[in-house]
């Protein structure tokens, strides 16, 4: 319940961008049936080429929500699919603190495996994604995670198919609702493999491993979004390749046990022999035919997935600018460590240690979880996410060794002290033991209560805020809601025709589909570079090249973000840069980052800004009529200048803006959001006053006057 | 070298029909009738092409599947390997290795197209 904070706060609305294509997706799946979503090509985002969400999306998330929709509604317990999708990553969250237990009551004990469901119920590194409203993959992904991994620790421990087929299973649903199943797909690999260097082999793991590795494969290629990339792309080799060693291994291991060691030694260069055979005979073949396309370096490892930017953070700053663009994409700094791990982030070496001191078959698998978690946590924010399970476990298999060692202590310590003590050495003694001992439960327990209290602030405060409502508070306490975002979409629902298009910075793509039921031009899928780029170069250039662009794209509405009134820093002139940037990939010769820096290298707004800046056309909107506004609330003075930009904190440069082709549609309350309108071309080209005077080509005298001068 | 292959090989099969139970060797037959089967299909592919390619996998993968459904089988009613599987009894490996296969092949349906 402590996820619920944003809806007892505000409402059960869903919150920040990606969930609202999730939720209109799954609107779309309620009312048309499942059939028509498989099958959905939607014309209204991503204007003139459309996208094909059938092919292109992780079905899982809204067939879940579907599902329980459908099931709810057949038991005539009427509930809206809106309010399914808020709660469906609390009741998830629920689920996967009981995987959690049942994961670490199978690598330790019952005791871990509770404290552990405690910790992941309440720690805010996966309440960040799985709040009420957030409804997004990793809300039900993290769950599929769990369980997956309990399903093939299981499989491991007794060898049987039954468990192997659950975790096949288990691991379909994953694939059906993140593209995190791909670490799936490598840890189960590396670990049978560690477990092979380790001389740990043995006939169970061979079983599952294998059956996981078929069954799981044609299961995962039944999503139409993967499709047969488990065999074609170099993230899911590692699997294949382990997959073949290991039967190798086991034909040997068999092999062995039948005959004698030179009889074998002889088989085995056989076998050598004829594996290098068919490995030649291929690549000739190959040659032969050309084929070497099929195993082209550019197929096997494609540069524009975002797989390449999780193994180091600086490749995707190099190569994919987009990617980079994504604050959530950025590296992990210390600090966000300790904000949503807490005291778990020091204590989860500890219970490294201990598995490890203690190893056996399942605690091989949660070392190497837990080692790539950090290292891949370490490359990107948000892949904090998938670390937090495993911390969470391994903190508390150390809290609960660490109890049981000191709870232990009292039986052992009821038994009377050898006989050559004297009674008062007794008394200290155990006066002594059981003061440690006391002393060290309650200040574990006072950790405990500290890191409870911790994540529940947290919760409170950082993760609870629907994006798409700002609240400030005012200095005697009482609410200022700021309903912009919201204003302006629904604006322009009830007072645009339904067919226009409306041209946005990608971010608000999803916002602008959800709540306004507009066609957009690009949206958070991001999908087609050269389409953003288009629309960055639209907003960079000046007014007239700008409506070039937007002309051919049949563009309606231009929609905005500033923050100059209020403060706001998530607005479009600060992201302006990345605009510049994303072009500046695309049309080099037009678009140049440096054209929007002043002479000195600063990004300024004022009057010392670089003249393309000031001239652009996303200064343009964000600062139209901002000029003459004066600040009139009480509480701010008349000493700032008009037309200050509170967020920049300087005065704007270009204060006299008159437009050509657009013209002001509607500006929200707090001027968040500002909407504008692309007139279309005049009927009659206008023309300036020099080119409309007519200049005579030659003197022209009248006969009149040349006659009387004939008569005179 | 070549001699020592045969010898090897010969004497290999001589001790396994003798040692090897009944029901192993009737597991053994159709694993490689399943081998063959899946080889077929392969030299299939490579011939006339891959145009359904749905359809080439989801037979292939069929094969492969069936085999190593039949070894895990294999593996585990051996009794010589009852050491490793204490909880799992014949009885049950056979019920494993049907709900198994149902799940296989339920998926292989569907991937045919």
């Amino acid at each position: 319940s402590s996820r619920l904070f944003a809806v007892i706060r505000f409402e059960s609305i869903i919150h920040e961008f990606d969930p609202w294509f999730n939720y209109r997706s799954t609107h779309h799946l309620a009312s048309n049936g499942f059939y028509e979503f498989l099958n959905w090509f939607d014309e209204r985002a991503w204007y003139p080429l459309g996208r094909i969400v059938g092919g292109t999306v992780y079905p899982g998330l809204m067939v879940t929500a579907g599902l329980i929709h459908y099931v709810l509604n057949l038991l005539h317990v009427t509930v809206h699919i809106r309010d399914v999708c808020v709660f469906l990553a609390p009741v998830f969250s629920g689920l996967t603190s009981i995987s959690t237990f049942l994961l670490t009551r199978e690598l330790w004990n019952q005791g871990a495996g509770l404290l552990a469901a405690c910790f992941i119920a309440i720690v805010p590194g996966y309440i960040s994604r799985s709040v009420a409203g957030s409804f997004d993959n990793e809300g039900i992904a993290i769950f599929a995670l769990q369980f997956t991994y309990y399903l093939w620790v299981k499989s491991v421990k007794t060898g049987s198919v039954f468990w192997t087929i659950g975790c096949c299973i288990s691991y379909f649903y994953m694939v059906s609702a993140w593209g995190g199943y791909v670490f799936i797909i490598n840890l189960i690999p590396l670990h049978v493999f560690v477990l092979l260097l380790m001389q740990r082999y043995s006939r169970r793991v061979y079983i599952a491993y294998s059956t996981f590795y078929i069954v799981g494969l044609v299961l995962s290629m039944q999503v139409p979004f993967v499709g047969f990339q488990p065999i074609r792309t170099s993230e899911h080799m590692a699997a294949a390749g382990v997959f073949a060693l290991l039967q190798a291994y086991a034909f040997l291991l068999y092999l062995k046990d039948r005959l004698t060691k030179q009889e074998f030694q002889t088989l085995f260069f056989l076998g050598v022999s004829l594996a290098a055979g068919v490995v030649f005979l291929t690549v000739i073949y190959l040659t032969y035919t050309g084929e070497w396309a099929c195993i082209h370096v550019d197929f096997f490892f494609p540069r524009h997935t975002v797989f390449y930017s999780h193994l180091g953070p600086f490749y995707a700053k190099i190569h994919i600018p987009i990617i980079a663009s994504v604050s959530e994409h950025q590296p992990t700094t210390w600090v966000s460590f300790f904000f949503d791990l807490h005291i778990l982030v020091c204590t989860f070496p500890a219970g490294l240690w201990f598995c490890i001191k203690n190893i056996n078959d399942e605690r091989v698998f949660v070392a190497l979880y837990a080692i790539s978690a950090v290292y891949f946590a370490g490359v990107m924010v948000r892949l904090m996410l998938t670390l937090t399970p495993v911390v969470c476990m391994l903190s508390a298999v150390a809290f609960s060794s660490v109890f049981e060692h000191y709870m232990g202590d009292d039986t052992r310590r009821e038994k009377p002290p050898a006989e050559d003590s004297s009674d008062e050495d007794d008394k200290r003694n155990s006066g002594n033991l059981y003061d440690k001992v006391s002393l060290l439960t309650m200040l574990m327990l006072m950790l405990l209560m500290m890191f409870a209290v911790h994540c529940t602030w947290v919760t409170s405060n950082a993760y609870s805020s629907p994006s798409v409502v700002l609240a400030s508070y005012n200095h005697d306490g009482s609410r200022n809601i700021l309903d912009d975002f919201r204003e302006a979409y629904y604006w322009l629902r009830q007072n645009t025709d339904e067919h226009v298009r409306v041209m946005s910075w990608w971010d608000y793509g999803y916002q602008i589909a959800g709540m306004a039921n507009r066609t957009t031009l690009v949206d958070n899928n991001t999908w087609n570079n050269s389409h953003i780029a288009l629309v960055g170069k639209a907003m960079s250039s000046n007014e007239s090249a700008a409506y070039e662009i937007m002309r051919s794209l049949d563009v309606d509405y231009v929609l905005i973000i500033f923050g100059g009134v209020i403060g706001y820093s998530g607005d479009d002139i600060n992201k302006f840069l990345w605009m510049v940037r994303i072009a500046e990939g695309e049309h080099p010769k037009d678009i140049r980052e440096s054209d929007y820096f002043t002479p000195q290298g600063e990004f300024r707004v004022d009057k010392a800004g670089s003249p393309t800046l000031l001239n652009c056309l996303m200064y343009k909107m964000s600062y139209y009529r901002f000029g003459e506004m004066q600040e009139t609330e009480a509480k701010l003075d008349f000493r700032t200048p008009p037309g200050f930009d509170r967020t920049r904190n300087v005065e704007i440069g270009n204060k006299d803006i008159k437009f050509k082709h657009l013209e002001e549609a509607f500006t929200s309350e707090h001027w968040l959001v500002r909407i504008y309108k692309v007139k279309h071309l005049d009927n009659r080209e206008s023309l300036d006053h020099k080119l409309r005077s007519v200049v005579p080509k030659q003197k022209y005298t009248s006969k009149k006057v040349r006659k009387s001068y004939l008569f005179q | 070298m070549s001699n020592s292959v045969i010898s090897v090989i010969s004497r290999f099969l001589e001790e396994y029909t003798t040692s090897t139970p009944n029901k192993l060797k009737v597991v053994d037959a159709y694993l490689l009738y399943i081998l063959l089967t899946g080889a077929l299909q392969f030299l299939y592919c490579l011939l006339v092409g891959t145009f359904p390619f749905n359809s080439f996998l989801s037979g292939f993968i069929s094969c492969v599947g069936s085999f190593i459904l039949a070894v895990c089988l294999r593996i585990q009613i051996n009794p010589q390997n009852k050491s490793d599987f204490l909880s799992v009894s014949p009885e049950r490996a056979f019920a494993d290795f049907l709900f198994a296969h149902t799940v296989l092949h339920l998926v292989v349906m569907n991937f045919i197209g």
